[in-house]
C-alpha cells in the first residue's frame, strides 16, 4: 500500500478522535498511545496497515510506533475474538485459587491462554492484579469486572457474552 | 463531629452508603477546602501546611508530600511553559485495591485534592494517569470531572480567582512499570514506559521536560482535610509518629476481606482479627506481605507491630500501599514466591540486564524447586541473586529491588520449606491446596 493510499485507511471518526487528543498535547507524537487505543476501540486490534496509517497521521516512523505498540499489553497486534477474557494471575487471586480456576477456564473454553476460540467468540489472556483483591479470584470480560469467580459459575458467566 | 472528621477519605462514602456524587460531596463540606485554599491562601502557605502536616506519599514510597511540592520552581525560576500535576492512578501493585475503591466511590475528594495541589505548585495542566483496566473508575471520573467543570471548580477562573486548571484523564495501555513515576511520564508522553535517569527529578524536569509533580490517588485525597481542619487535627488522627489516616486492606483467607480507613499506625493483628474477622475456620496465618507484592514478608513475631512507615521499615519490610496479602498454612511459600517472581519477570521493562535476565532466571529456578527438580546449592544461587539484584544501584530503577523483597524474606523466614522441597524432591504442600 502506497503512502498516499494510507490516508484512506482510518475512518473520519477515528481521525477526528485522534486529532481531538493531539489538540491538547504539545506535539503529535505524544498522542501515539491514545491513537493506538482509539483505533483498537473501533477495530478490535491494530493491524500492520492500521499501524502505518496511524504513524503517518502522527508524523512518525511506523517502526517507532510499533516499538510503542508492542510494549503495552493492552494494545493487541494480533486479531482477538469478539470478547477478550482476562484472568488475574497475581498473588491475591493466586492465594484464593486462581491457578486451578485458570485451568478450569481453559477447559471450559477449549483453548489455552493466548488462544482464541474457533468461533472467534473469546480470546483468553492472563492479566495482572485487577485491584479487587478482597473479592478474589477475579477476571475481566471486555470492560466488565467479575468478582468471586468459581468454576461452577463459568457457564453462567460466559453465557452472557455472545 | 461528623465521620469526615475521623475518616476524611471514606467517611462520606460511609454516610452516603456508596458513591458520593457532587451534590452529596458538597453537602458534606466538599470543595470548601479548595475554595479556602484558592481564595485565602498563597501557594507557599499551602505547601508549608502540607509539609507541616507530615503527610507522606500513600503510593508506597512514603516520601513527604509537602517537601516534594516545595521542589517545584515558582515564578520566573520555572521558566517558559506549562507546569504539570499528575495523579498516579495506575494501581497495579498486586494485592492493592484501595485507589480503585476511592476512584469509584469518592472521585470528588481526589479532584478537590488535585485542585489544591495544582494551585500550590501553580500548575494549570493536570492529568489523572488511570489504569486501562479501570473501566468503572473511568466512568465515575468522567462524570465527576464534567460535574465539577459545570459548577466552575475546574476550567477558567476557578472560585472567581485568576487560577485556571485543565484536568484530563489519560487511560493507560498497561504495564506495571508505569507506576514508576518517570516511566509514567514517558507513557503520558506517548512513549515506551521505560524509567528515566534521575536526576533530574520530575519536580525540576518531568512531563515534556517541564516541572511536574506525581502523587498517588490516596495522597491527593488527604489534602482537602488538611486544608479544612489544619495540621493539629491531622496529626492527631495517627496513632504513632505518622500523621493522618490510612486505607488498609486485607486479602486472603480471612472471614471478611476488605478495606478500612483507620488511624495510621493501627496494629497488624487488630487489622486481621478485628477488621477482617480473623482467619477462616481451618486456616492459620503463616505470613503477610504488608503492603503489596514488592514488600518483604512479615511473620508471627511481627503481628503486634503498628502499620506505619517507620515501624514496618524497622522490622525489615515496608508499609508500601498498606494493603496486606495473607499467606495461610495451605499455601506453599516456594510456589507463592514463584507466582510473585513470575509477575515481576513479566513486568520488567527489559531495559537493564539484571532485571530482564535475572528475574526470569529466578522464576525458572523456583519452578524447578517447586516441581521437585531442585538441587543442592540452588538456595545459595537464589541468595546470591537476591543480594546482587536487590542491591540498590545494580539495576536502573527499583523494579527489580522490589521483586527481591518478598524473595529474600521468604528465603529467610520459610527456609525450611525450601530445604524440604529440595531434600525430598517434591512439594510438601501438594494436594493440600484448597
Amino acid at each position: 500500500m502506497s503512502a498516499a493510499e494510507l490516508v484512506h485507511v482510518l475512518s473520519g471518526e477515528e481521525i477526528a478522535e485522534i486529532e481531538a487528543e493531539i489538540a491538547h498535547l504539545p506535539d503529535r507524537e505524544s498522542a501515539a498511545i491514545d491513537a493506538l487505543m482509539i483505533v483498537q476501540k473501533h477495530r478490535g486490534w491494530v493491524s500492520d496497515t492500521s499501524l502505518r496509517a496511524i504513524a503517518r497521521l502522527l508524523g512518525m516512523s511506523s517502526d517507532a510506533l510499533d516499538s510503542i505498540a508492542t510494549f503495552y499489553n493492552l494494545i493487541f497486534r494480533q486479531p482477538v475474538g469478539r470478547h477478550v477474557v482476562m484472568v488475574c494471575d497475581s498473588v491475591s487471586c493466586y492465594v484464593m485459587g486462581a491457578d486451578g480456576l485458570g485451568k478450569a477456564i481453559e477447559e471450559h473454553l477449549g483453548i489455552a491462554f493466548g488462544g482464541t476460540t474457533d468461533d472467534d467468540r473469546f480470546t483468553l489472556l492472563p492479566i495482572v492484579c485487577l485491584g479487587a483483591c478482597d473479592k478474589a479470584p477475579t477476571m475481566m470480560i471486555d470492560d466488565e469486572l467479575i468478582e468471586n469467580v468459581t468454576a461452577e459459575r463459568l457457564g453462567e458467566i460466559f453465557g452472557r457474552f455472545e | 463531629m461528623s465521620l469526615m472528621d475521623t475518616k476524611p477519605l471514606l467517611g462520606r462514602v460511609e454516610e452516603v452508603g456508596g458513591f458520593v456524587d457532587l451534590n452529596a460531596y458538597e453537602a458534606g463540606q466538599g470543595y470548601g477546602a479548595a475554595r479556602k485554599a484558592l481564595t485565602s491562601m498563597s501557594p507557599e502557605a499551602i505547601i508549608n501546611l502540607v509539609k507541616d502536616s507530615n503527610l507522606r506519599g500513600r503510593g508506597g514510597a512514603g516520601f513527604p508530600t509537602g517537601l516534594k511540592w516545595s521542589f517545584v520552581p515558582q515564578g520566573d525560576a520555572a521558566g517558559e511553559g506549562a507546569k504539570y500535576l499528575v495523579c498516579n492512578a495506575d494501581e497495579m501493585e498486586p494485592g492493592t485495591f484501595k485507589d480503585r475503591f476511592l476512584l469509584e466511590n469518592n472521585p470528588h475528594v481526589l479532584i478537590e485534592g488535585m485542585i489544591i495541589g495544582a494551585y500550590a505548585i501553580q500548575a494549570e495542566k493536570a492529568y489523572i494517569f488511570l489504569r486501562g483496566e479501570y473501566h468503572q473508575p473511568y466512568r465515575r471520573l468522567v462524570e465527576a470531572l464534567a460535574d465539577a467543570t459545570t459548577r466552575g471548580f475546574l476550567g477558567q477562573g476557578i472560585f472567581g480567582t485568576d487560577f485556571n486548571l485543565d484536568l484530563r484523564i489519560h487511560s493507560s495501555a498497561g504495564r506495571y512499570i508505569c507506576g514508576e513515576e518517570t516511566a509514567l511520564l514517558n507513557a503520558l508522553e506517548g512513549k515506551r514506559a521505560q524509567p528515566r535517569t534521575k536526576p533530574p527529578f520530575p519536580p525540576a524536569s518531568g512531563a515534556w521536560g517541564r516541572p511536574t509533580i506525581v502523587n498517588n490517588v490516596e495522597t491527593f485525597c488527604n489534602v482537602p482535610g488538611i486544608v479544612r481542619n489544619g495540621v493539629e487535627w491531622y496529626q492527631g488522627l495517627g496513632l504513632t509518629e505518622d500523621a493522618g489516616t490510612k486505607i488498609y486492606g486485607i486479602s486472603g483467607r480471612v472471614n471478611r476481606p476488605g478495606l478500612w480507613e483507620l488511624p495510621i499506625g493501627t496494629p497488624i493483628r487488630e487489622l486481621v482479627e478485628r477488621h477482617a474477622g480473623g482467619m477462616r475456620e481451618g486456616f492459620e496465618l503463616k505470613g503477610i506481605l504488608p503492603g503489596g507484592a514488592s514488600t518483604d514478608f512479615l511473620v508471627e513475631e511481627h503481628f503486634d507491630l503498628a502499620m506505619d512507615y517507620g515501624t514496618i521499615q524497622a522490622a525489615g519490610s515496608r508499609m508500601g500501599t498498606g494493603t496486606m496479602i495473607l499467606m495461610d498454612n495451605s499455601i506453599c511459600p516456594v510456589d507463592m514466591s514463584r507466582n510473585l517472581q513470575h509477575f515481576f519477570a513479566q513486568e520488567s521493562c527489559g531495559f537493564c540486564t539484571p532485571c530482564r535476565e535475572g528475574l526470569p532466571w529466578i522464576e525458572a529456578l523456583l519452578l524447578d524447586i517447586e516441581e521437585g527438580r531442585g538441587q543442592e546449592g540452588d538456595l545459595e544461587v537464589l541468595d546470591r541473586n537476591a543480594q546482587f539484584i536487590g542491591a540498590p544501584g545494580n539495576t536502573f530503577c527499583l523494579h527489580a529491588t522490589g521483586a527481591i523483597e518478598p524473595l529474600q524474606s521468604a528465603l529467610k523466614y520459610f527456609r525450611e520449606d525450601f530445604d524440604e522441597h529440595i531434600r525430598t524432591g517434591k512439594c510438601p504442600y501438594h494436594g493440600r491446596r484448597l
